[in-house]
C-alpha cells in the first residue's frame, strides 16, 4: 500500500528544497558582500536573476548535439533526487529508504558528467579546458567525500542516511572525535564541489582561470537558468548533507506534519549560520593555483582516513 | 655632449631634455642602431610620416635612447616601394613598430637579404586594403572601404599533446580587446602570440586635422588612464617648438597630477591583482581609496581622471590654501589605509602564494626586448624618466627610483606599493612648498615644420610625444608612443612555463594599453 501522508511530505520537502536552494545562494552573496564592505544585492537577487534568464531566447551554437539540450535538464533532475533524498526536514520519508549514501554520491557524480559532457559537447576550447579541471577535482573529492559517508556508517551500522541521522541524532552527549575529522574533510570536498573559493571562484569573469564556468559558457537562456538553478540546489543538497551528518538536532523522525514543521525554522537557522560561515572562509582565503588543488583534496582526503582510523581505535 | 657616430650630423633639438636629431642613409641607420644598442642604448619609439607634398619622399623615424639622451635618426625613402632597413635584430621591439609602419604608411622593414622582416600586418585588421596606407597624404581622412578578409597567420607550434587556446578580442568580461594564442600542453604554456590592433582608430590621421592647440584634447584621450602623462608629453613638445617658458607653479602642478593619476591607478591596480588571485576582499577596498581620489580630483579640480587639465603653456586649474590642506589630509589618510592593507597583503600565505614565482620576467629577457616602466624597475632595471633623463620640475624634487629584483608579479606588486607611498611624499612636498606664478605662459605661434618631443613618465611607463608643426598652427604629425609597445612582448615572455589559469594575474601584474598601442 502506497503511504499517502509519506508522498505527500516527501513532495513537500523536495518542492522546499528546490525553491528555497536560490535563496541559500543569495543568502551567501549577500554576507560575503557585507564582509567585503560592500552593499549586497537583494537576498532575492537568484529568483530574479532565474526569472531573467527563464525569460531569454535560448542560443546553441552550431556544432551543439542534443546532448547538449538535454543537460541541463538531466543535471537538475539528478540534483533534485538528490535533494529528496538527503534528509532536510525528516529521516522518516520513502524516499530516504530507497537509496543510500553511496547512491547520492553517484547521483552527484552523474551531474558532474553530464555538465563535463555538455561542456565538451560544443569543441571550444574553454568547454574543454573545464571539464579536464573538473574532472580533476572531482575524481580527488569523490573518494574523500565516501569516506566521509563511511566514517558516518561505521558509527551507525549502516548506509542508509536515515539510520545515520538517526542514529547521531540520539547521542546528543556523545562527541565523536572520528566525526570532527570527517568534518573538516568534508567542509574541504564541499568548497571544491560547489566551485568555491579557494578550488574555483563562481564570481570571476576570468574565462582562463574557470572550472565550472568555463564548462557553461555556451549555455544561455532557459539552459542557462537550469543550470544555475542546478548549481543552487548542489550548494543546498551539500548544506542539507552537512547539517545532518554533524548537526543534526531539531530534525523530525517520526514523519508527521508537526515535526516537519517544527524542523522547518531549525533548518533555516543552521543554513544561515552555515552560509555565513562559507562567506566567511571565502571572504578570508585567495583562489589556489590549481595544481594546489590536487593537495588540497589529498589532505581532505587524508582528514577522511583519519576520522576512520580514529572511530577504529577510540570508539568502537 | 654630443652623441658621435661616423659620418652622421647631429642637430640638437630645443626642448627641456637633451636630444639630437640626425638625417642618415640606410647604411647609418642599421650602423648607428647597432651601435647603440651595442652601448646599452635602447629604440623607445620608431614611426614614420608622408612628406610627399613636400617632394621629400617618406620620412622614417627612430627615437633611440643613448645615455648622451635622445637620439632622433631620419631616414628618407622615394615614395614607390619605400624600404627601410630592418632594426629588429638590434631592437627586437621593433618589429611590431614596423609592421605599425608598413600599415599606415607603406615603407616595408626590409633584412640584408632584401626580405621583408615580418610581412604580416599589425594594425590593418581588414578595415582597409593591403595596398592603401592611411597616413599617406593622397588619402583623405574620411575614406571608408568594405571589409577585407582578414587573415592572419599565427605560428603554430606543434608536437604530441600541444593543443591551441584561443581566447579574446571578445572576453567574458568588460575588458578591452585583444586576442592571444596559446599553445598548451595540459596546463603548460608553451607559446603565447598576441594579436593587436582591434581598437584601432586612426587617432594620428585625426591629429592632423587639428590645430596645435585643440589636439591636446586628443592627445589627453590616446589612452584614457594615462590622459595626464599624454597631456603633459604633447605639451611639453608644443612648447619646445614654440619656446614657451612655463611658470614653475604649473610645472608644479602638473607633477601634481601626474602623481596623482600614478596614485589612482596603482589603487586601481592593487585591487584588482588582489581580485585576480581571488581576494575580492582587497579589490573592494582598493576600489574604495581609488573612488575617493577620483571624486577628491573631480571636486578640486573638475574631472575624476584629470582630462584637459593640462593646456599648452600651463594648467588649468590652480590650489588655494583651503584645497591644499584637503589634498594634504587625504594623502595621509590613504597612506594610513595602504599601509594596512599591505600588511594584510604581505601576510596573506594564500595571495602571497600566487604572485611569487608567477610570471618571471628575466633581466636579460627584460634588457634585450626594450622593456620600459613599472614592469623593467620590478626587474632592477632602474629606468624612470622622471629621475634620467629627468625633466622640470623633477629635477627639483628628485624621485625615488623603485626597483625590485625578483621580476615576477610579487615584484610588480611591491613596485606599486612603494611607488605609491613616494608619489604620495611628492605629493605633499609639491603642495608644501608650491611657489607662486602665472597659470598659463602666453605661447608664441609654432613656426611651420618645428619638430619637438614631449618624454614624461607615466604610471605605466614613458610616455612619448613627437610633434611636427604645419602651416598656420596646425600639427602636421603627431605620434604618440605608449610604453605597451615595448612591453606587450615582454608579457610573452613571462607567461612561458607558468600554466594557463595564472595568465590572467600575470597580465593584471603588467596592466598594459590596448588603447595607447592601437591607436
Amino acid at each position: 500500500m502506497i503511504d499517502l501522508a509519506g508522498v505527500a511530505a516527501q513532495f513537500t520537502e523536495l518542492m522546499l528544497a528546490i525553491l528555497l536552494a536560490p535563496l541559500l545562494t543569495g543568502w551567501v552573496n549577500q554576507c560575503r558582500a557585507w564582509l567585503q564592505n560592500r552593499s549586497a544585492p537583494g537576498l532575492l537577487q537568484p529568483y530574479r536573476t532565474l526569472n531573467k534568464l527563464f525569460q531569454k531566447e535560448v542560443v546553441l551554437a552550431h556544432g551543439a548535439s542534443p546532448l547538449f539540450r538535454i543537460a541541463p535538464y538531466l543535471i537538475f533532475g539528478s540534483l533534485a533526487l538528490a535533494a529528496a533524498i538527503v534528509p532536510t526536514l525528516d529521516i522518516d520519508l520513502p524516499l530516504n529508504a530507497a537509496a543510500d549514501a553511496i547512491a547520492l554520491v553517484g547521483l552527484l557524480a552523474l551531474a558532474r558528467l553530464f555538465v563535463s559532457l555538455a561542456g565538451m559537447d560544443i569543441g571550444t576550447a574553454f568547454g574543454s579546458l573545464g571539464a579536464r579541471r573538473e574532472m580533476m577535482v572531482g575524481f580527488l573529492a569523490e573518494p574523500a567525500l565516501l569516506m566521509v559517508l563511511f566514517t558516518a556508517s561505521l558509527i551507525s551500522g549502516s548506509t542508509s542516511l536515515s539510520t545515520i541521522v538517526h542514529t547521531l541524532a540520539h547521542k546528543e552527549f556523545v562527541i565523536y572525535p572520528s566525526m570532527a575529522f570527517a568534518g573538516v574533510a568534508f567542509t574541504m570536498v564541499s568548497l571544491a564541489e560547489n566551485a568555491r573559493i579557494p578550488i574555483d571562484n563562481p564570481a570571476t569573469h576570468l574565462e582562463l582561470t574557470m572550472i565550472h564556468e568555463a564548462m557553461v559558457l555556451e549555455y544561455s537562456g532557459r539552459h542557462l537558468a537550469m543550470i544555475e538553478w542546478a548549481a543552487s540546489l548542489k550548494l543546498f543538497v551539500y548544506s542539507c548533507m552537512g547539517l545532518a551528518l554533524f548537526f543534526p538536532f531539531g530534525i523530525a523522525e517520526s514523519g508527521d506534519w508537526l515535526g516537519i514543521v517544527l524542523a522547518l525554522p531549525a533548518l533555516l537557522l543552521k543554513l544561515a549560520v552555515g552560509g555565513a560561515a562559507l562567506a566567511l572562509i571565502e571572504m578570508l582565503s585567495a583562489k589556489m593555483r590549481i595544481f594546489r588543488a590536487p593537495e588540497f583534496l589529498g589532505s581532505a582526503f587524508l582528514f577522511a582516513v583519519l576520522a576512520m582510523l580514529v572511530h577504529v581505535l577510540l570508539e568502537s | 655632449m654630443a652623441p658621435e657616430l661616423p659620418g652622421v650630423q647631429f642637430e640638437p633639438l630645443a626642448g627641456s631634455v637633451a636630444a639630437w636629431r640626425a638625417a642618415v642613409d640606410a647604411q647609418q641607420w642599421l650602423r648607428a642602431g647597432e651601435d647603440i644598442a651595442d652601448r646599452g642604448g635602447r629604440l623607445a619609439a620608431l614611426w614614420a610620416s608622408d612628406d610627399t607634398d613636400r617632394g621629400a619622399g617618406l620620412c622614417v623615424r627612430a627615437l633611440l635612447v643613448s645615455f648622451e639622451g635622445l637620439i632622433c635618426l631620419e631616414l628618407r625613402m622615394p615614395e614607390r616601394d619605400a624600404s627601410f632597413p630592418d632594426l629588429s635584430q638590434s631592437f627586437p621591439c621593433a618589429d611590431r613598430m614596423q609592421r605599425a609602419v608598413h600599415d599606415l604608411c607603406g615603407a616595408r622593414a626590409l633584412t640584408p637579404d632584401g626580405d621583408a622582416a615580418d610581412p604580416r600586418p599589425w594594425l590593418r585588421h581588414g578595415a582597409w586594403p593591403e595596398d592603401i596606407f592611411p597616413l599617406r597624404r593622397n588619402v583623405a581622412a574620411s575614406a571608408r572601404w568594405p571589409a577585407q578578409p582578414d587573415a592572419y597567420r599565427f605560428v603554430t607550434v606543434e608536437g604530441d599533446g600541444v593543443h591551441e587556446i584561443p581566447v579574446g578580442p571578445v572576453h567574458a568580461g568588460t575588458i578591452e580587446p585583444g586576442h592571444f594564442r596559446f599553445s598548451v600542453v595540459g596546463e603548460r604554456v608553451l607559446r603565447l602570440e598576441e594579436r593587436l590592433g582591434y581598437t584601432h582608430k586612426g587617432i594620428e590621421k585625426r591629429f592632423e586635422q587639428m590645430s596645435l592647440a585643440d589636439a591636446i584634447r586628443l592627445a589627453g584621450r590616446v589612452s584614457g588612464d594615462s590622459t595626464v602623462a599624454y597631456a603633459w608629453a604633447y605639451a611639453m613638445a608644443l612648447e619646445s617648438i614654440s619656446g614657451a617658458q612655463v611658470s614653475e607653479r604649473a610645472l608644479r602642478l602638473r607633477a601634481l597630477l601626474l602623481e596623482r593619476e600614478r596614485i589612482a591607478n596603482h589603487l586601481g591596480d592593487l585591487g584588482y591583482l588582489g581580485n585576480d588571485a581571488g581576494l575580492a576582499f582587497g579589490l573592494a577596498q582598493f576600489s574604495r581609496l581609488k573612488e575617493d581620489v577620483l571624486r577628491l580630483n573631480a571636486r578640486l579640480f573638475g574631472h575624476r581622471y584629470l582630462m584637459d587639465r593640462i593646456v599648452p603653456g600651463g594648467v588649468a586649474l590652480d590650489v588655494d590654501p583651503a584645497a591644499i590642506a584637503v589634498l594634504l589630509d587625504e594623502a595621509d589618510r590613504i597612506e594610513r589605509e595602504v599601509r594596512a592593507l599591505r600588511a594584510i597583503y604581505d601576510d596573506h600565505a594564500g595571495l602571497q602564494d600566487r604572485f611569487m614565482t608567477c610570471g618571471r620576467l628575466a633581466p636579460d629577457t627584460a634588457v634585450r626586448l626594450g622593456v620600459v616602466g613599472l614592469a623593467a624597475r620590478a626587474c632592477g632595471i632602474a629606468l624612470d624618466a622622471r629621475a634620467h633623463p629627468g625633466y622640470a620640475p623633477y629635477t627639483e624634487l628628485q624621485p625615488k627610483v623603485i626597483t625590485e629584483r625578483a621580476g615576477d608579479v610579487a615584484a610588480r606588486v611591491n613596485v606599486r606599493f612603494e611607488e605609491l607611498f613616494e608619489s604620495l611624499r611628492l605629493e605633499r612636498r609639491i603642495l608644501r612648498h608650491l611657489p607662486a606664478g602665472e597659470r598659463v605662459a602666453p605661447l608664441a605661434v609654432a613656426p611651420e615644420g618645428g619638430f619637438g618631443f614631449g618624454w614624461v613618465e607615466g604610471w605605466r611607463g614613458e610616455v612619448f610625444v613627437a610633434l611636427e608643426a604645419g602651416a598656420a598652427g596646425t600639427v602636421r604629425r603627431c605620434h604618440p608612443h605608449d610604453p605597451s609597445w615595448q612591453n606587450w612582448p615582454a608579457l610573452e615572455h613571462a607567461i612561458l612555463g607558468n600554466i594557463v589559469p595564472d595568465f590572467p594575474l600575470i597580465n593584471k601584474s603588467f596592466n598594459l594599453s590596448y588603447a595607447g598601442q592601437d591607436l
